[in-house]
């Protein structure tokens, strides 16, 4: 395990040193160490460096949240769109920019991503959520709000809507410090937090019985581990928009290359990273937003180790 | 007592489908409804009756029964409640399909890129298929991956090409307008052949609710009635999607509600969930048709929205026909 | 003595009372096993006693506080549990599974400790699992799963062990073994047994302290040579029988007449 895991660590370390030289001007491998001429260096501290350092946060942070959303609900399709966030923030988010055509898309995206995951929460229950119901309140928000994003979409003007779904995608695009300073304040907390928590899912995921008779308290773990996935999310869409599919595959990918059960939250988000970075390098050759590769990378990359293991 | 329930759902059915001839912007009296479809006089209630509203109906009615059986096929052969045919990728398949041959192909008219959707649910489905053969939880991430990889292929092409994305944004809500005679025509016959095959699985079906192992005691072939419960699912489905665009909830839904009519038995299940799924997408189409006069809502979002509180309600109830 | 016992319990689901108003104490250091027709309230009482269900009426104490208000790890050091068709998270190893037993004995920080390794090792000796160690759990017969299981409730190391139903799916040799295992358990390391049984010969043939229940209540506990009389079998289970005394170990053996009475 600890072999696997110093791998990913270099793959990250390697393509955050590609992502931080090679561009269209490229620069010299010694600029990252104090050396080469200005100009070299503010391209990279200016524009390399944040968003580098936002792939990084960002894939880390939904590597992570899907790691702990999948033991929560025992399902490898586990993640925070089971208590509707990801659409919840699309909606608030396409209703910033194209109903009330306001700037604040961010901030409207996770109010709009946590207000969702607390109604589907809130109907789920009754004495403690059970797996499925929750899983059936959250398709029917889900669905209910996708079909608001479509509606949205279909009655604006068409250039809007297409710089809307831009967002929808998930970018990474002119990320600058300014908008990575939350993340970066906030993973640092909610990482450890996903950590600690993670030895508890791990019992959790023998039963609820078997993990009570071994002491760990059930509903509150859940409840834990939904609010600590929820606020990882948060924060990766605020900087990134819903980007697809990372916070699914990175955990199985991360599982499939370790061979490890139980959460293993570090993996996932070492492996969320990894995706993450590694696509914005295709995204900035193709001048594509990032969320279009991680959607094809992620899922043929999963599709592959599918078919391995079949 | 189950076939008089039946025959009341087709009344039932039968007066939705008159409503939907006599709903619209122009709201027509059911007199002259009734009047126009026995003899046309090429009035002007006339023109709209058999133009637009007689495809329309039709095809609500068709692609509502199709979904509905879809949705039932698809919770038991994956013995999966919360199954719904989209996770065999037959959504996204159709959309990649559909909006490539739009933005790469150039193909504009919704009977155009039919063909397109159609081949592409097809596709999609047996690569999931086939990467998920070996259990229902492979299956279930085999749809995902290749869902998100199809859907990421969308998301770049319409960000890339503006007519790409604007037939796309149109075709991703889910509506019965603009939909002319020839769709249903095209649609049609894949949508007969898999409902037949849907009904024809019938009692294979409940021998298979009873577990591979005993399945096999019983002298049935599970293998087989799943191979062909999913071809079925994909003609029906497939051609819906094609034809209509994306229509969410109606799959996942109507079998519970016609599970507590019907019962487990999915030799009425799947007609009654055919009916119900008819009725509930007419339905909401006129309703949507009512709500936003003079124009119209797309019966995608209704639906969306008339299944929200559903599932809810499901949710809730104290037995769920859990495995 | 009695570390564990429950006063005036009643455990229901939902709508549906199953235990009406049981006393049960746990004598310490004797094999307690409890039998009773299905349906009778087995489970549901060896549960609430396991504080995995909430009385609706009465309380479980533990070591003479209420258990309900003890921290829920501290009740996982002095009380281990084996439920009924536990749930084995997708590819894990045998030895994995038997180290999660291990829980409520570690620190969050710390890795497993060398008690814990021996802990392991010494419960999957006991079971007869060694070999199966690397093994994935899935992969392996019902049996085989059942004693992993039962290794990992054994790894807890526990004073007072619950165990329900731990002899389903075993062939009889297996059967025989756990039971031994658990008689062993007590005699040389004095630990607490309760059991649930179906198999009523077994139950008598090793329990120190018999509790028979019928619909939710208590109908007799004592040792099995003092309470098990074919009138305490046709009450409890509806079954017309013999009771001789079982020429291995002299326990009363219950031996079915040809017509059984069904109620």
């Amino acid at each position: 395990m600890k072999v696997r895991l110093t791998a990913l660590v270099l793959v990250v370390v390697v393509i955050a040193v590609v992502a931080l030289t090679t561009g269209d001007d490229p620069v010299p491998l010694a600029t990252l160490f104090g050396g080469g001429d200005a100009a070299d260096r503010l391209v990279v501290g200016m524009l390399r460096l944040p968003r580098l350092l936002a792939g990084l946060f960002v894939g880390a942070a939904l590597g992570a949240g899907g790691a702990v959303f999948q033991s929560v609900s025992r399902n490898p399709l586990g993640s925070p769109d089971i208590v509707g966030f990801d659409i919840g923030a699309a909606t608030s988010a396409l209703l910033v920019l194209l109903v009330w055509h306001g700037s604040a898309v961010a901030l409207g995206a996770v109010a709009g991503g946590v207000g969702t995951a607390l109604l589907v929460y809130l109907l789920a229950m009754r004495r403690g959520v059970r797996g499925h119901r929750l899983i059936l309140v959250g398709i029917g928000i889900a669905a209910m709000l996708s079909s608001v994003n479509a509606f949205v979409l279909t009655r604006a003007d068409v250039t809007d809507a297409q710089s809307a779904a831009v967002w929808l995608t998930g970018s990474l695009n002119g990320r600058e410090w300014t908008d990575i300073r939350p993340i970066l304040l906030a993973l640092p907390v909610l990482l450890p937090l996903a950590l600690w928590l993670g030895r508890d899912l791990r019992m959790l995921e023998l039963g609820d019985d078997t993990a009570r008779a071994l002491g760990v308290g059930a509903e509150r773990t859940r409840l834990a581990a939904i609010v600590v996935g929820v606020g990882m999310t948060a924060v990766a869409t605020a900087c990134a928009g819903p980007v697809t599919f990372v916070a699914l595959a990175a955990p199985q990918v991360a599982r499939r290359l370790t061979r490890v059960t139980g959460p293993n939250v570090l993996p996932a988000a070492l492996t969320g990273a990894a995706l993450l970075t590694g696509a914005d390098l295709a995204a900035r050759r193709l001048l594509l937003p990032v969320g279009v590769l991680t959607g094809v990378f992620g899922g043929i990359y999963l599709a592959f180790l599918l078919r391995r293991a079949a | 007592m189950r076939i008089g329930g039946l025959l009341v759902g087709v009344g039932v059915l039968v007066l939705v489908a008159l409503a939907s001839l006599a709903v619209g912007a122009k709201a027509i009296p059911p007199a002259t409804v009734w009047h126009e479809l026995l003899r046309y006089d090429g009035s002007a209630d006339g023109v709209v009756i058999r133009s637009l509203r007689v495809p329309r109906t039709l095809l609500g009615l068709a692609v509502g029964a199709a979904l509905g059986l879809a949705g039932a096929l698809m919770q038991a052969l994956t013995r999966n409640p919360l199954a719904d045919p989209g996770i065999l990728g037959v959504n996204a398949g159709a959309a990649a399909a559909s909006v490539a041959a739009i933005g790469l192909l150039g193909v504009a008219d919704p009977a155009g890129y039919l063909w397109f959707a159609l081949a592409g649910a097809a596709i999609a489905t047996v690569l999931v298929s086939a990467l998920g053969r070996s259990s229902p939880a492979r299956l279930v991430l085999a749809g995902a991956a290749v869902s998100a990889a199809l859907g990421s292929f969308v998301a770049g092409l319409t960000l890339v090409s503006q007519n790409a994305f604007d037939a796309y944004r149109f075709w991703a809500v889910g509506t019965l307008a603009g939909r002319p005679l020839s769709v249903l025509a095209a649609t049609g016959p894949v949508l007969l052949l898999g409902a037949v095959l849907a009904i024809a699985l019938g009692r294979p079906l409940n021998v298979l609710a009873l577990g591979e192992d005993t399945g096999h005691a019983l002298g049935a072939r599970p293998g087989r009635t799943r191979v062909l419960g999913i071809v079925a699912v994909t003609l029906l489905c497939g051609a819906a999607t094609a034809a209509v665009g994306p229509i969410g909830f109606v799959g996942l839904a109507v079998p519970h509600i016609a599970r507590l009519v019907a019962g487990p038995d999915q030799r009425w299940l799947l007609p009654y969930s055919a009916v119900l799924a008819a009725i509930l997408l007419l339905g909401a189409d006129i309703l949507g048709r009512v709500l936003a006069r003079p124009g119209e809502l797309q019966v995608g979002i209704v639906t969306a929205f008339l299944g929200a509180p559903i599932l809810i309600m499901l949710a809730h109830r104290r037995r769920l026909a859990v495995r | 003595m009695t570390r564990l016992h429950g006063v005036d319990l009643t455990i229901g689901y939902e709508r549906r009372t199953v235990v009406h108003g049981v006393d049960i104490a746990v004598p310490d250091g004797e094999f307690t096993v409890i039998v009773g027709a299905n349906g009778s309230g087995k489970s549901t009482l060896l549960r609430g006693l396991a504080r995995l269900l909430r009385p609706t009426g009465g309380a479980v104490y533990l070591d003479g506080q209420q258990i309900r208000s003890l921290p829920s790890r501290e009740v996982a050091r002095r009380l281990g549990l084996l439920p009924q068709g536990p749930v084995a998270p997708d590819g894990i190893t045998v030895v994995d599974l038997v180290g999660r037993g291990r829980y409520p004995h570690q620190r969050r920080l710390r890795p497993p400790s060398h008690a814990d390794r021996i802990a392991v090792s010494d419960a999957m000796a006991a079971t007869g699992v060694t070999d199966l160690a690397d093994r994935h759990v899935d992969e392996l017969s019902g049996g085989q799963r059942q004693r992993v299981w039962l290794a990992m409730a054994l790894a807890q190391q526990t004073p007072i062990m619950l165990l329900d139903e731990p002899t389903t799916f075993l062939d009889i040799a297996h059967q025989v073994d756990i039971l031994e295992l658990c008689a062993d358990l007590r005699e040389h390391h004095g630990r607490t047994l309760v059991v649930v049984l179906h198999d009523l010969n077994h139950a008598c043939r090793y329990a120190t302290h018999l509790v028979a229940l019928c619909n939710g209540l208590i109908v007799a506990e004592g040792p099995p040579h003092k309470i098990v009389t074919s009138e305490l079998v046709a009450d409890v289970f509806g079954l017309r029988c013999r009771v001789i005394a079982d020429p291995e170990s002299g326990a009363p053996l219950v031996i079915p007449s040809r017509r059984p009475l069904r109620q």
